[in-house]
C-alpha cells in the first residue's frame, strides 16, 4: 500500500523537476524513487494486509509481482541517458507517466474488487497511450499512439460491460464474493454471467496482446519510442497476466469448465501467432513485439494449467523474461540509435565492434529461446511442469515445444547478424556506463538464475 | 568429489584462457586438458570395477521443493566415457596448435566449456541435470562451428543447431511427464533421481510414446537414419577440431542417452519398437555406406562412414543382448578414438595440399612414411580388422544382432564388406597412384602431429588386442543395466 502512495507522490513531485530541464538530475532522482519504492515493497513479505474495506490485498502474490515491476522500471530507466524522444523536451512528464503506469500496474496485482482492477487497467494504459506517442515528431509515434489508444479504449468498453454484467448477474464487485457464486448456482443469470467472464477474458487478452486481439501489437510497439517499448512488453504485460490469474483464481475458480475452453484456443492462437509472426519479421522491434506476443502464449498456458504450480511459474517466468527482454530491447535502442537502422542487419558485426553487447544479447537471446544455462530454460521447464501436472494437456506441451523450436530460429538470427556477419562500415556503438553496469546485472541475473532457480522459484 | 572436480575444472579452465591473450591461449587449453586427463586417469586407478552403483557421487540439492538435485557419479560406462572425452580433448586442442584462429582465447575456452557439458551428461544422475548438461554441451560447439567454420557455415550449423534442440524438447518434456509419474521423498512429491525414473511401472501404451520423444532427442544427436541429414554438411563445414569434438565424443551422448535413460526407463516401450528402430538402423547402415563410396570430399567420407558406424551401434544396442551392448559401449570408445584420428589426418591433407577431392591427391605414401603408416593403421581399425579396436566393437556389436535375428545380422554384416570398400578405395585414391601438382612437395609428420596420432595409434591396438582393460570396467554396468531392463 505504501508503495502506491509513494509511487503516485513521487510521480507528481517528479513533474516539478520538469522545470530543471536537466536529465542528470531527473534520471538518478526516479532510479533513487524507485529503489525506495523496491525496499519499501519487501517490508510487506509475510504480511498480508487488506485495505480500504478489502478493495485491495497487499499479500505475497501482490508483493512478488510488484517486485519484478518496479525492478524491470529500474533496468530500463537507465537506457534513457543521451535519448529518449523528443529531444528531451518533456522528461519530466515521461518518467511521472512511468511512475503512474507502476502504480497502476500494483493496484492490478492486488486488487480485491473488479473496480480496482479497472482502474489500475485504466491508469496505466492512458499513460501508455501519452508514451506511446512521446515522440512527436515521428509519424510512426503519432500513428502508434492513436492506434493503441482507439483499440484500446474500444477493448476497455469490453472490460466494463463484462464486470457490469458479472455485477448484473452476482451482484458484486468484490472477487471473492463473485467466487461464492458461479455457473448454475441458484439465482444467477447463467447468460449474463457467462457473457460478462467472456467479455472481461477478451478485454485482459487485448491488454496482454493475446491473439486474436494483439493486431495493435505489432504497430504500436515498432512506433512507439524503443525505452516505452521495453516498458510496455515488460511491465505492462506482467501486470496483465498477473492480475489476469489473480481474477481468474480469486473470482472464477469455480467457473473453470466455463472459461477453461476460452482461453485455451486463446493460448494456442497466441503462441503460434506470436512465434510463426516472429519468424518472418525483417525488424528487430517487430520481430522483438511478435516475440513479446509468443511470451504472453507461454505464460498464458500457466495459467491454463491453474493449479499450485501456476504462481510460481507464472513469477519466474515473467522475471526471466523481463530481464531479458530488457536488456534485448536497450541493447536495440543503443544500437538503432546510433546505426539509424532497425533491421537485422543493423546488429552485423556487433561480436567484434562491441562484444559486451553482442554476449549480453547472446544470453538474452538464449533466455528467451529457453536455452539451458539461462533463467529463460528453467522459466520454460516451470511452465511445462505445471502445465503437465495435468495428464490431459501434454498436447498443449508439444504444441508449445514445437513452437519453442522455430523461437530458436528467429532469436539465433540476431546471435549470426552479431557473430557472423561482417561488420560493414558500422562503427562501435557508444554505451554509457551506467548503461554497461544494467547490461552486466542482467547478464549476471540471467545466468544466475539459470543456475540456481530455487533462489527466486522457492519464495513464492 | 572426484567427479565433481572432473566436472568443473574444464569450466574453470575455460574462464581462465578467455583471460589469456594472443596465441598463447592454446598452450594454457592444452596444459588444462592435460590436468584434465590426469584427474580422469586418477579416478580411473581408484574406481572399484566390480561395484555396480555409480562411485565418487556428489548429490546436494538443486531445486529442492521440487525434489531435483544436482547428483552426479560414474558407474562403468560413465567412466570410460568420461576417460574416452579427457583423452580427446587434449588431442583435438594440440591438433589445432598449427592453426592461428582468430580470437584463440574464444575458440579454446569454448572448447574447454564443451568439456563440461559432455562430462556433465555423462555423470548426471539427475533426469533435468542430464537435460541441463546435453544442452550445455550444444551451445559452445554452435558457436565453434558457426564462426570459425567454412564458407557455407551459417545456414549449415544453424540447421544442425535448430534440429538438435528440436529433438531435445521433446526429450524434455517426456522428462517432465515421467517425473510426474515418479514418487519422491521429504517435502518434494516427485524427484527427478535416475532411480525414480527406474522404478517407474508405467502401462505399455505410455512408455511406446514416450520411447518416440526420447529416441527422437537421441536419435537425432547419433545420428540414426533418416534424422541424419544435418550431419554430413554439418561436419563439413565446421572447423576440424569442432568436427571431432562433434564425431568423437558428441555423437556418443545420443547412444549414452540411450542406454542409461531411454532402454532402462521405458524398457516395454522400446521393446514394442525394436523392429522400427533395428530396420532404420540397418538402413542407415547400408544407405550410408553407399553413399560414402561415391564421395569425392575426404571429409563428407568420412562423414558418411560415421553414420554407418553409428547404425551398426545403434542396432547392437537395440538387440539388448549383453554383447550388443557391450560391444556399443566399446565401439564407443573405437569408433571416438579412429574417427578423430582420421579427420585429423584430413585436416593434414588439407593444409599442404589445400583440398580434400579424392582426385586432386594421391602418391602421399612416397614421401611419406609416419603419416602413411599411421593412416593405415586407424583406417584398418575402422574397418574392423582384427588385432585392432574396430573388430572388437563390430563382432560384439554384429553377435548382438544376429542373436536377435539372424536376417537383421547378415544384412548389418554387409557393413564390414562395404567399409573396407569406401575405405580402401579412399586409401588408394589418396596415398598411392601417381602424385599430383598439389601433392608433389608432400612433408612428413611434424612433431606436433605425431604427439597426436600415436597415442591414437596405440589406442587402436591396446583395444584391439587386450579389450579385456575396457570390457572388464563397463561389465558390472552392462549387467546392471540389462537386469533393470529384463525386471520390469
Amino acid at each position: 500500500m505504501i508503495s502506491i502512495i509513494l509511487l503516485a507522490g513521487f510521480g507528481i513531485i517528479n513533474l516539478f523537476t520538469g522545470f530543471l530541464k536537466s536529465n542528470r538530475i531527473m534520471l538518478p532522482l526516479v532510479l533513487f524513487f524507485l529503489a525506495i519504492v523496491f525496499g519499501v515493497n519487501l517490508f510487506s513479505w509475510n504480511d498480508p494486509q487488506s485495505y480500504f474495506n478489502n478493495m485491495m490485498t497487499i499479500d505475497n502474490y501482490a508483493v512478488a509481482f510488484t517486485g519484478i515491476m518496479v525492478l524491470s522500471t529500474l533496468l530500463i530507466l537507465p537506457f534513457s541517458q543521451r535519448y529518449v524522444a523528443d529531444q528531451d523536451e518533456n522528461l519530466a512528464e515521461y518518467y511521472s507517466l512511468l511512475l503512474f503506469a507502476l502504480m497502476a500496474g500494483i493496484m492490478m496485482v492486488s486488487f480485491e474488487n473488479m473496480i480496482m482492477l479497472f482502474l489500475g487497467i485504466e491508469i496505466m494504459s492512458i499513460s501508455m497511450y501519452v508514451l506511446a506517442g512521446s515522440d512527436k515528431k515521428r509519424p510512426r509515434s503519432n500513428e502508434a499512439s492513436l492506434k493503441y489508444f482507439l483499440m484500446g479504449s474500444f477493448f476497455t468498453g469490453f472490460l466494463l460491460f463484462g464486470i457490469v454484467l458479472i455485477y448484473g448477474a452476482t451482484g458484486s464487485f468484490d472477487i471473492t464474493t463473485i467466487a461464492g457464486t458461479a455457473v448454475g448456482a441458484d439465482g444467477i443469470d447463467n447468460t449474463m454471467f457467462v457473457a460478462g467472464l467472456l467479455l472481461t477474458i477478451i478485454g485482459i487478452s487485448f491488454k496482454i496482446s493475446a491473439a486474436p486481439f494483439h493486431f495493435w501489437a505489432p504497430d504500436v510497439y515498432e512506433g512507439t519510442p524503443t525505452l516505452f517499448t521495453a516498458f510496455m512488453s515488460t511491465v505492462v504485460k506482467i501486470a496483465g497476466v498477473a492480475a489476469f490469474y489473480k481474477l481468474l483464481n480469486a473470482g472464477f475458480a469455480s467457473s473453470y469448465s466455463t472459461w477453461f475452453p476460452t482461453l485455451i484456443a486463446i493460448t494456442v492462437l497466441t503462441l503460434v501467432v506470436g512465434n510463426i509472426g516472429a519468424a518472418v519479421q525483417g525488424n528487430i522491434k517487430r520481430m522483438l513485439a511478435y516475440s513479446s506476443i509468443s511470451h504472453a502464449g507461454y505464460l498464458l498456458m500457466s495459467v491454463i494449467a491453474f493449479n499450485e504450480r501456476s504462481e510460481q511459474s507464472i513469477f519466474f517466468y515473467s522475471l526471466a523474461y523481463s530481464v531479458a527482454t530488457i536488456a534485448a530491447f536497450g541493447i536495440l535502442k543503443l544500437v538503432t540509435v546510433q546505426r539509424e537502422d532497425e533491421s537485422f542487419a543493423s546488429f552485423n558485426g556487433l561480436g567484434q565492434t562491441n562484444p559486451l553487447l553482442a554476449l549480453v544479447m547472446t544470453v538474452s537471446m538464449c533466455s528467451l529461446a529457453g536455452i539451458p544455462l539461462t533463467a529463460g530454460f528453467f522459466g520454460k521447464f516451470f511452465i511445462f511442469t505445471s502445465v503437465l501436472e495435468d495428464n490431459s494437456l501434454i498436447w498443449l506441451v508439444v504444441v508449445a515445444v514445437l513452437l519453442a523450436a522455430v523461437g530458436i530460429y528467429y532469436y539465433f538470427k540476431v546471435v549470426i547478424a552479431m557473430y557472423m556477419q561482417p561488420t560493414g562500415n558500422y562503427e562501435r556503438v557508444r554505451v554509457t556506463s551506467l548503461a554497461s553496469f544494467v547490461l552486466i546485472f542482467m547478464t549476471v541475473l540471467t545466468i544466475l538464475l539459470g543456475l540456481a532457480p530455487a533462489l527466486v522459484s522457492d519464495l513464492i | 568429489m572426484m567427479t565433481a572436480l572432473l566436472l568443473f575444472w574444464p569450466a574453470l579452465a575455460a574462464l581462465l584462457v578467455l583471460l589469456v591473450q594472443g596465441q598463447g591461449a592454446k598452450r594454457v587449453a592444452f596444459i588444462a586438458a592435460l590436468v584434465e586427463f590426469a584427474i580422469a586417469l586418477f579416478a580411473a586407478a581408484t574406481f572399484t570395477i566390480a561395484k555396480t552403483d555409480p562411485q565418487f557421487e556428489l548429490s546436494v540439492p538443486w531445486i529442492a521443493r521440487a525434489g531435483i538435485s544436482f547428483s552426479i557419479g560414474m558407474d562403468g560406462i560413465s567412466l570410460l566415457l568420461v576417460l574416452l572425452t579427457t583423452f580427446l580433448v587434449p588431442l583435438i586442442i594440440l591438433s589445432s596448435f598449427k592453426h592461428d584462429y582468430k580470437k584463440p582465447n574464444a575458440f579454446y575456452a569454448l572448447i574447454l566449456f564443451m568439456q563440461t557439458g559432455l562430462i556433465g551428461v555423462f555423470v548426471a544422475q539427475d533426469a533435468f541435470l542430464f537435460y541441463f548438461f546435453w544442452e550445455v554441451a550444444l551451445i559452445p560447439v554452435y558457436f565453434i562451428a558457426a564462426i570459425w567454420g567454412g564458407a557455407r557455415r551459417v545456414a549449415v550449423t544453424f540447421k544442425f543447431f535448430v534440429y538438435t534442440i528440436f529433438g531435445s524438447f521433446f526429450m524434455l518434456a517426456a522428462f517432465i511427464y515421467l517425473y510426474f509419474q515418479t514418487a519422491g521423498t521429504g517435502i518434494a512429491a516427485h524427484s527427478s533421481d535416475i532411480n525414480a525414473f527406474y522404478q517407474l511401472a508405467l502401462d505399455s501404451s505410455t512408455q511406446s510414446w514416450i520411447f518416440w520423444f526420447l529416441f527422437l532427442a537421441f536419435a537425432i544427436k547419433m545420428p540414426v537414419f533418416p534424422l541424419h541429414t544435418w550431419q554430413p554438411d554439418t561436419y563439413t563445414e565446421a572447423p576440424t577440431q569442432a568436427t571431432m569434438l562433434l564425431s568423437g565424443i558428441m555423437l556418443k551422448m545420443g547412444i549414452y542417452g540411450v542406454l542409461r535413460w531411454l532402454l532402462p526407463v521405458v524398457p516395454n516401450g522400446a521393446s514394442q519398437w525394436l523392429d522400427v528402430v533395428l530396420v532404420l538402423s540397418i538402413i542407415g547402415i547400408i544407405y550410408a555406406s553407399i553413399i560414402a563410396i561415391r564421395q569425392h570430399d575426404l571429409k563428407r567420407l568420412i562423414a558418411y562412414s560415421s553414420i554407418a558406424h553409428v547404425g551398426l551401434i545403434s542396432a547392437g544396442i537395440f538387440s539388448l543382448t549383453e554383447q550388443g551392448l557391450q560391444g556399443g559401449v566399446i565401439q564407443m570408445l573405437s569408433h571416438g578414438i579412429n574417427v578423430v584420428g582420421l579427420f585429423f589426418i584430413i585436416d593434414i591433407i588439407f593444409s599442404r595440399t589445400k583440398t580434400r577431392e579424392i582426385m586432386s591427391l594421391g602418391g602421399i605414401t612416397q614421401t611419406t612414411p609416419a603419416l602413411s603408416i599411421c593412416f593405415m593403421i586407424l583406417l584398418l581399425g575402422s574397418i574392423a580388422l582384427p588385432l585392432t579396436n574396430g573388430f572388437i566393437g563390430e563382432f560384439l556389436l554384429l553377435s548382438g544382432v544376429f542373436q536377435y535375428s539372424y536376417s537383421f545380422g547378415a544384412i548389418a554384416g554387409v557393413t564390414i564388406i562395404l567399409g573396407s570398400v569406401y575405405m580402401l578405395r579412399m586409401f588408394q585414391g589418396v596415398m598411392f597412384g601417381t602424385r599430383s601438382p598439389e601433392t608433389e612437395a608432400f612433408a612428413d609428420l611434424t612433431f606436433n602431429e605425431k604427439a597426436v596420432l600415436f597415442p591414437l595409434v596405440v589406442m587402436v591396438f591396446w583395444i584391439g588386442l587386450f579389450p579385456g582393460t575396457f570390457l572388464d570396467i563397463s561389465e558390472p554396468a552392462v549387467f546392471n543395466l540389462l537386469n533393470i531392463i529384463q525386471r520390469r
